[in-house]
């Protein structure tokens, strides 16, 4: 049994409450044990860089260090809390003046962190750690003929964390193949979906979620499939929106990649939090049919 | 005696965590406007105002309304050739203007990250009600009517929390707030 600390963000508590079903349901029919983190806090998004930088980086090193009391990694399935956390945890780790200024905010909540964990998103545990041909021995439902458009998104691989490879990742590809789908290759996978400028700056991220639904759609994708609750949000609940400011008349459901992998699990949609979309996934449920 | 610094050392003194290059190295290559995907409602492309901090163009540079269309998507830090961290730099400019209290006019932005930043300093997590006063009042009504439109049908799919989530060790989480920031009160 694989066992990570598991930092669930505070989209998937209700905005991306699906997220979080589908998480546990797939982790644990793959025998993964995500043990969510006790009184975790807000990983600090974009806007705590907007105003101080070290404040946002003692909100990330709150939680690393109740997750290294446990002494597993950490695993975030938000691309934005895993980005933050990912370096929130470099910088403790190489910059002992840091390390030392921000434990010394810790020891207010008794904690301490040593820096000893690894952080990662939850779709590396599935693809790295978990891997491909073990995923496939497990899918009894593959969605044969759904075209699937991988949608990365941002800050799952940028800024470039380590070896990975930003301009042409195929691990989320690779994983969809795994799942039975055609992975649909559509210009924008690696866009911007606008995060938060679609509060701040309405017209520029409507016009980046109306970019992408047309690339998706010029592919002939059936479904967008995400790994990161904004890049949802945006394209799922701003999808109508897009429709009427741009005449456009886009009805591609957005998926969670968990939710897509447990279908092919053949785990029943409403467990995975199926249900409470916009754009209706029922289309996409047709796909999964058991393996004879 | 003291010597003041220039604007553009001022900026790059703002880059804490960044592992980019100085600003000074940037060749004007332009390949960070050209893969910026919302270069079009910029005032200036990247390029450009990195060109203006280095001629210490500061009033230009903060009227400016780039560095808070930027969407954090790093597009730009990736691919800079004299790596540069071009969107680490855009957040050095928030903070630059939220503490001078200097921004363009009408911008959404610094009173979104405030409050977002205040209200996680409350509860320890975030929650959406509570932020949109912010800005749902700077909308046209056409804009207000769809936002709550949304909103109305996320309460309806049970997606939006009714209450404001809360951490347990609150006190505690205040109290290490203000060894960071001290605020007073905590």
């Amino acid at each position: 049994m694989r066992t990570y600390s598991y930092f669930p963000g505070c989209s998937l508590e209700k905005m991306a409450v699906s997220y979080h079903l589908s998480a546990m349901e797939t982790t644990n029919k793959m025998g993964v044990e995500l043990k969510e983190i006790e009184d975790w806090n807000c990983c600090g998004a974009t806007t705590y860089f907007h105003v101080d930088e070290l404040l946002a980086y003692t909100l990330v090193a709150r939680n690393l260090a109740m997750a290294e009391k446990t002494g597993h990694d950490l695993v975030a399935p938000c691309s934005a809390c895993y980005k933050n956390s990912y370096f929130g945890n470099a910088y403790l780790k190489e910059d002992q003046d840091l390390s030392d200024h921000i434990n010394y905010a810790l020891e207010q909540d008794n904690l301490h962190y040593s820096g000893s964990i690894e952080v990662k998103h939850l779709m590396e545990v599935f693809v790295e750690d978990v891997g491909l041909e073990e995923i496939k021995s497990k899918i009894t439902h593959p969605l044969e003929g759904l075209r699937v458009a991988p949608y990365y998104g941002c800050q799952i691989v940028r800024p470039r964390k380590d070896h990975e490879d930003v301009e042409n990742p195929q691990f989320f590809e690779d994983l969809m193949s795994a799942v039975g789908a055609d992975p649909v290759d559509f210009t924008y996978r690696l866009r911007c979906c606008g995060g938060s400028l679609i509060i701040t700056s309405r017209e520029a991220a409507l016009s980046l979620v109306r970019d992408l639904l047309q690339s998706a759609a010029d592919k002939e994708a059936d479904v967008i499939a995400t790994a990161c609750p904004m890049c949802q949000t945006n394209l799922e609940c701003y999808q109508m929106t897009v429709n009427r400011e741009f005449g456009t008349d886009f009805s591609i459901p957005i998926m969670y990649f968990t939710q897509l992998l447990g279908l092919s699990m053949g785990l029943p949609p409403k467990k995975l939090g199926i249900g409470t979309e916009f754009v209706s996934a029922d289309r996409i449920l047709t796909f999964a049919k058991e393996k004879v | 005696m003291a010597t003041k610094p220039s604007f553009s050392e001022e900026v790059s003194n703002l880059l804490h965590a960044s592992h980019g290059n100085p600003l000074r190295t940037c060749i004007q290559c332009g390949t960070c406007s050209g893969t910026c995907p919302v270069v079009e409602f910029m005032d200036h492309t990247p390029r450009r105002l990195i060109g203006m901090i280095n001629a210490n163009l500061k009033e230009e540079v903060l009227e400016s309304n780039t560095y808070w269309h930027c969407a954090s998507c790093f597009h730009c830090t990736v691919r800079c050739p004299s790596e540069i961290d071009i969107a680490g730099l855009m957040y050095g400019l928030k903070r630059y203007s939220i503490w001078k209290h200097q921004y363009p006019e009408g911008a959404i932005g610094p009173v979104f990250s405030e409050t977002f930043v205040k209200s996680i300093l409350r509860s320890g997590r975030s929650y959406e009600p509570v932020l949109a006063p912010t800005y749902i009042f700077s909308y046209g009504v056409r804009e207000f009517l769809h936002e709550a439109h949304t909103a109305t049908n996320l309460m309806i799919k049970g997606r939006l929390p009714v209450l404001p989530p809360r951490i347990t060790r609150l006190e505690n989480f205040k109290k290490m707030a203000n060894r960071i920031i001290p605020m007073g009160g905590a």
